[in-house]
């Protein structure tokens, strides 16, 4: 499906088998967004940043 | 029916592959994004419900996060890949040291100071070059090799500002790799797939994070019985093993308890998530 960026207005693809979690791109300016569920609607937040402590 | 849950912080290939993994073998893999979540930890049972199964897979990509939630479930007496101990010594590269050193695994010579002043003793006992890693990260953040004492003071006085955990100083022999180095999967008590990891160029960390590039190996003896010696040392269900070739030999220098395979499961042909998977309903009926 297609949302909109909530930064720059671009048209973001999001998978339609896309799960809580998964991270997508603004293929316009690059943000990252972080696809989430609210009463079974998906929705877009800005995903966090690389921490100090990220890794395997 | 055994149920396998996933907790996760951020999607990544691993986790997708370990949900289609389950898809294939039948099993059931539930995904849960814990990030948002809040538990009751006096509560002694398993809470949220959807944490609710006979196996958790961890697989959060924030260590702390990873550790702390570990400990809680285990608390509850769910079993995790990994356990809270395992978690605890792999996620800390001192702690790894001394588990690998007491289990006669061959690792490269490593000194700890805690102080600028004791570093730079280290050093001038240790040599140039050396490597100075922080005992709590991945993904080659922050390691650095140092050729000379002016260099050492440069990354000292950067160290002294962070947070006191960085002012643990790990430092460790440079070993002279031939431009890679090994990552060896252990799923259970077999080892499943390793692949060597290349420096990309203009870079001396072979890290697949860094753009390392990853191309199978064949195991054999010395790495296979290296690999179970380290899982087997700090008590690991699914571990990435890293070893480094010097001229004695491998030498093992970091293991990982949430190991990435994005790239080793391509370039292995190996499906180390479909082996997980099946390792994790193993436990669960054990």
């Amino acid at each position: 499906m297609k949302v909109r960026c909530p930064d720059c207005d671009g048209e973001i693809d999001v998978p339609d088998d896309a799960i809580a979690g998964e991270i997508v791109s603004c293929p316009d300016c690059g943000q990252e967004y972080e696809v989430y569920f609210e009463d079974g609607e998906l929705k877009l937040k800005p995903a966090e940043m690389v921490k100090e402590d990220w890794g395997e | 029916m055994v149920k396998v849950v996933v907790v996760y912080d951020r999607v990544r290939y691993e986790e997708k592959a370990l949900q289609r993994a389950g898809e294939r073998l039948g099993v059931t893999v539930s995904l849960v994004d814990v990030k948002d979540s809040f538990i009751d930890i006096t509560k002694g049972d398993v809470n949220p419900e959807v944490l609710k199964g006979d196996v958790i897979i961890q697989r959060c990509v924030g260590h702390y996060r990873s550790l702390y939630l570990t400990a809680i479930l285990e608390s509850m007496g769910i079993p995790v890949i990994n356990p809270f101990q395992t978690a605890l010594i792999c996620g800390d590269k001192l702690l790894t040291t001394i588990a690998l050193r007491r289990a006669g695994i061959p690792t490269p010579k490593t000194y700890v100071a805690f102080t600028p002043t004791g570093a730079l003793k280290a050093l001038s006992e240790l040599g140039y070059p050396a490597v100075f890693k922080p005992v709590v990260g991945s993904w080659g953040r922050l390691v650095a090799l140092v050729r000379n004492e002016e260099t050492a003071k440069i990354v000292i006085e950067h160290r002294e500002h962070l947070y006191p955990l960085y002012q643990i100083y790990y430092i460790q022999e440079y070993v002279d790799k031939p431009g890679r180095d090994i990552r060896c999967f252990v799923v259970g008590d077999e080892v499943v797939a390793a692949i060597y990891r290349y420096a990309p160029p203009g870079e001396w960390r072979s890290n697949t994070a860094l753009g390392g590039r990853a191309v199978k190996m064949d195991v054999n003896e010395e790495i296979e019985e290296l690999s179970l010696k380290a899982a087997k040392a700090v008590g690991a269900h699914v571990l990435g093993v890293d070893a480094l070739e010097s001229k004695d030999g491998l030498l093992i220098h970091e293991l990982n308890s949430v190991t990435e395979f994005r790239n080793a499961a391509p370039a292995t042909g190996v499906d180390i998530a479909g082996k997980i998977v099946e390792y994790a309903v193993k436990l669960a009926k054990r």
